[in-house]
């Protein structure tokens, strides 16, 4: 027998839902099945936490005297350019946004270490954002210029929107070439010196529900400490990519744009991020709840690192040229042991998602459905690839 | 007398040379291997504590350097900041000494001192400042 979301948001209600994280369900299903888990688990939380360069915020400074009109003029935020191409007070900024004097690569590797995902940080933990405005002044909007420090707490809007998170598998990274390289995925070591990666594996939301049958748009997340929203599917959003027997992809797929109030965040869940010789980017700490509504999603949240295989790919030439070429698959579980074997070469593993983080958002996430504080909620509109057919194979 | 602790850093070819042997021989110095490794990148990493007479100290050190062998004495102390360290595990892969490491209970990456020979791998790989180096 199946369950509706609005059975589960009762039990949650009167503090009866049973919930379990995304690493606790595996144990709960291997040890007593799907039919038994399904009567037993209301909701799975799972968790996510990595550097999400899709990133941005945009805010709404509040009415200045005189008038202002930032739309088209010029807008820096502690020095990072912010786009100015909106109404009169409203600017975005981008996590990967750069002073204008950043050195950047010119002194290889650069070390961007303050860019717009800083500037996001700074702005969550409430410390005072140094503002810089050019305009051209109209006759409605007469003022050309501003220089002040603006604090969260007084802007009148501050929304967190990433238009691609929570990518639903990543790459493995390594370098083929003789000298060191500088990638979004780290430092890689010549020669297959090293193997980075960036995803939470069983954590990971969308690994989760690999079919998207839960998730979908307008589902409420936790979203940088707080409540938030998926607003549409991601930039890059692929479903048909190669799958295994239990429908998790093998290469990069599934991706959402995300929303929240950003006044609502903490900066323990925004992370300005430094990546050497590439560039500036924000972490994003982000939880999706999973209602266990039958059968097939209890056996779609018990998938464990074993299961998930993830395209081990050379940054040094395929990645870059666009080749295509995998030089091997490996399941998390390998790589999440520290090592990772290519041609019988002990090769050492890193991660740039954090898991404890991950495991930390899960669990905290848990804690506000148990305490009634979150409901879950029944997708608007479904993301592309949930309607392809399933068969489970267990 | 000089007694200093240095970290020694060979190219790959020098890796199988009888180095440090010269260094007793010929300047009649005393070593202490405190650490050895050979990095991923097949460079040789030796933390060693040199003692000898000044002047046979000077001459060992001009020696290892015409060999292209890289010196840096073990006067910086690296530290891992854990107010900042999110655990994400990237500093990991480029320790050649694994001084930092995964607790695959708590999941937080941990920061062993005594294994760190201070190469600063981790300082560029660190994205959120976290491995900070004092002098
Ligand atoms: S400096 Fe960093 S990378 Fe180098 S040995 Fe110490 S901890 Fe490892
Ligand atoms: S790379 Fe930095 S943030 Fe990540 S585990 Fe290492 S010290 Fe912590």
């Amino acid at each position: 027998m199946g369950k509706t979301i609005q059975e589960i948001n009762e039990k949650i209600k009167s503090g009866k839902a049973v919930v379990v994280t995304a690493e606790e369900m595996i144990e709960i299903v291997r040890k007593k099945g799907e039919s038994r888990a399904v009567k037993e688990v209301d909701v799975v939380t799972t968790g996510t936490f990595g550097p999400m360069c899709s990133s941005g915020a945009y805010f709404n400074i509040g009415p200045r005297k005189p008038t202002i009109k930032i739309g088209g003029g010029k807008c820096y935020l502690n020095d990072v350019p912010a786009y100015a191409g909106y109404a009169a007070l409203d600017v975005l900024i981008g996590a990967t946004a750069l002073p204008e004097d950043d050195p950047k690569n010119k002194y290889y590797p650069g070390r961007f270490r303050y860019g717009g995902g800083h500037v996001i940080e700074d702005l969550v933990a409430g410390k005072d954002v140094h503002l810089k405005v050019e305009a051209y002044g109209t006759d409605c909007y007469p003022g050309k210029e501003l220089d002040e420090f603006i604090n969260i707490k007084n802007l009148r809007n501050a929304i967190l929107y990433n238009p691609r998170n929570s990518y639903q598998n990543y790459n493995v990274a390594v370098n083929l070439s003789d000298k060191v390289i500088y990638t979004y995925l780290g430092v890689l070591r010549p020669r297959m010196g090293n193997a980075n990666y960036s995803s939470a594996g069983q954590l990971s939301p969308l690994l989760n529900d690999p079919f998207y049958k839960t998730i979908g748009i307008g589902t409420r997340i936790f979203l940088g400490g707080g409540v938030g929203y998926i607003s549409w599917y991601g930039t890059q959003h692929n479903p048909d990519v190669e799958r295994t027997e239990r429908g998790v992809p093998k290469r990069p797929a599934g991706t959402i744009a995300v929303i929240g109030d950003l006044k609502q965040m903490s900066p323990e869940y925004l992370k300005g991020a430094s990546i050497t010789g590439y560039g500036a980017s924000l972490y994003v700490g982000m939880g999706i709840p999973i209602p266990i509504l039958d059968e097939e999603m209890a056996f779609y949240t018990s998938v464990s690192d074993v299961d998930i295989y993830a395209p081990v790919v050379d940054y040094s030439r395929a990645y870059p040229q666009g080749t295509g070429e995998i030089i091997k698959e490996v399941t998390y579980k390998e790589l999440r042991s520290g090592e990772i074997k290519i041609c019988g070469k002990g090769i050492p593993t890193g991660s740039l998602a954090s898991y404890y983080m991950a495991r930390k958002i899960a669990n905290e996430l848990k804690k506000w459905i148990e305490e009634g504080k979150f409901l879950l909620t029944e997708p608007v509109e479904r993301l592309p690839g949930w309607e392809k057919e399933v068969k489970i194979i267990r | 007398m000089i007694n200093k602790k240095i970290v020694l850093k060979f190219p790959p070819s020098l890796v199988d040379q009888p180095i440090i042997c010269k260094l007793v021989k010929d300047f009649d110095l005393e070593f202490n291997i405190l650490k050895a490794y050979v990095t991923p990148d097949e460079e040789g990493l030796l933390v060693i504590e040199l003692k000898g007479k000044d002047k046979n100290y000077n001459e060992g050190i001009e020696y290892l350097k015409s060999k292209g062998i890289i010196i840096q004495t073990l006067k910086q102390r690296i530290m891992k900041n854990d107010e900042k360290c999110v655990h994400c595990g990237v500093c990991i892969s480029v320790c050649p000494t694994k001084a930092l490491l995964m607790d695959i209970d708590t999941m937080k990456v941990e920061f062993i001192e005594d294994d760190c020979i201070a190469c600063e791998h981790c300082i560029l790989a660190c994205p959120v400042g976290a491995m900070e180096a004092t002098f």
